[in-house]
């Protein structure tokens, strides 16, 4: 599984990113988590308003730090 | 500083019926948490007079004992007015999203786009660390440039702790004048950085690119879902900005009982050079306004002209040195050169109108 959170790197981003490590492994699934935070490439996923959440190029959402609980439902959990 | 609300998820599984009507309980306990936040407020007063003069047996009149009566009155008029509004606006905004407004604002024509897009800044959820995907999402979907700019400057300078705090410790007249003034300032710098024709001033990647946002799905909420939002609002606002605004009125206070009075008539009148000093002095300081009202009222207790002022305020809440820098990696200096001297200059011109006729 591939996860990306993207965000320019604002404390809200970080949490985001916090959040998706911390239900990966509580998961305990083989995931890759990457923090893209390059406006170019935030771009290029149609996504303007952040942070937000890709699984395996997928848009999970938008301009929101994500619950666990939700986080844990995207990866299957 | 706009804060970013959770109001954005894109939830898959939502039916496209509209929201279910509001359940009983939820509106009991709505009108019930309202009576109690209005019996309450009425009662502040009171409260900080017993307080102030009976508790801690301060005298009425004295220095120390309107101070002290300023604080517990200013306080929590302040913080219970922020919580209210804080959570209706929360609630409000659970109805728009950046993408739903992009929608609308994609197309429009100039002269209608920028008053919509100055409103849509107010009522828009988003962090102020997404202007720049944010303004990328618009440009490359069609939104016009001035359009696009309108709604960048009203998003951080009409927000809804500003006019809390101007309500609360200014009054009502302020607060209005300071809403109307930055949107007419958001709509006419917005409709003149279009008129002047700079879209080759965006940096080029940006205009090269292209991209479809279509495939992220449009949410229904519930009610139960958007009062929710209303309730993270105030977690995520009032919990951030509580205690500047304790520290801005005890400072406050502190002014008010201490500093003589015409002070800052000498710096921050209404002379001719004063507006545009607030100004210049204002752009480089990044606060919220939670942090600067506060500041504000004590400054003209003091003397201050309310242009001069004003235009202080808004300097430093919609010009940021921060966020200038940000907006470098999507703008060729010529059109941050230009998206500074318009909106400094609407921002002098309120000063000095108010400094007139005021």
């Amino acid at each position: 599984m591939e996860i990306k959170v993207l965000g320019p790197g604002c404390a809200k981003c970080g949490e985001a990113e916090k959040i998706m490590r911390a239900a990966v492994e509580e998961a305990g699934v083989a995931a890759t988590i990457e923090k893209v935070s390059d406006f170019q490439q935030i771009a290029k996923f149609g996504v303007f308003s952040t942070p937000a959440v890709v699984i395996d190029g997928q848009i999970k959402c938008v301009g929101k730090v994500p619950g666990k609980s939700e986080a844990l439902a995207w990866l299957g959990r | 500083m706009q804060p970013a609300n959770p109001a954005n998820m894109p939830n898959p599984a939502a039916s496209p019926q509209p929201a279910p009507p509001l359940a009983a309980s939820i509106k009991f306990k709505l009108l019930a948490g309202l009576g109690l936040w209005f019996a309450l407020y009425w009662q502040l007063q009171g409260l900080a007079g017993y307080l102030a003069f009976s508790l801690f047996g301060l005298t009425p009149g004295s220095r120390l004992g309107e101070a002290t009566l300023f604080f517990f009155y200013d306080t929590p008029k302040v913080l219970m007015l922020l919580t209210l509004i804080v959570y209706g606006v929360g609630v409000l905004r659970s109805f728009f999203t950046p993408e739903r407004t992009r929608k609308i604002l994609a197309g429009k024509r100039e002269s209608v786009g920028n008053v919509l897009a100055a409103l849509l800044g107010i009522v828009t959820p988003f962090c102020s660390c997404s202007a720049v995907p944010l303004f990328i999402g618009f440009v490359t979907a069609g939104v016009p440039l001035g359009v696009t700019f309108s709604f960048l400057i009203s998003a951080p300078m009409v927000n809804e702790v500003a006019l809390v705090l101007l309500y609360g410790l200014l009054g009502w007249k302020v607060a209005a004048l300071y809403l109307g003034t930055g949107l007419v300032i958001a709509i006419l710098a917005g409709w003149t950085i279009g008129r002047l024709g700079m879209e080759e001033h965006i940096e080029d990647w940006v205009r090269e690119m292209h991209v479809n946002a279509s495939d992220i799905p449009d949410q229904n909420l519930t009610w139960t879902e958007r009062f929710g939002h209303g309730k993270t609002a105030v977690r995520e606002i009032v919990g951030k900005v509580w205690i500047y605004v304790v520290l801005g009125i005890a400072v406050g206070a502190g002014i008010h009982g201490y500093v003589p009075e015409g002070l800052m008539a000498s710096i921050m009148g209404k002379q001719w050079w004063a507006v545009p000093a607030a100004v210049l002095v204002g752009i480089p300081m990044y606060s919220n306004a939670a942090g600067i009202v506060p500041v504000v009222e004590a400054l003209l207790g003091k003397g201050a002209a309310l242009g001069t002022v004003l235009a202080f305020m808004m300097a430093v809440i919609a010009l940021s040195l921060p966020e200038t820098v940000i907006l470098r990696k999507v703008l060729k200096p010529r059109l941050i050169a230009v998206f500074l001297g318009v909106v400094g200059a609407g921002i002098m011109l309120v000063g000095y109108l108010f400094n007139i006729i005021i």
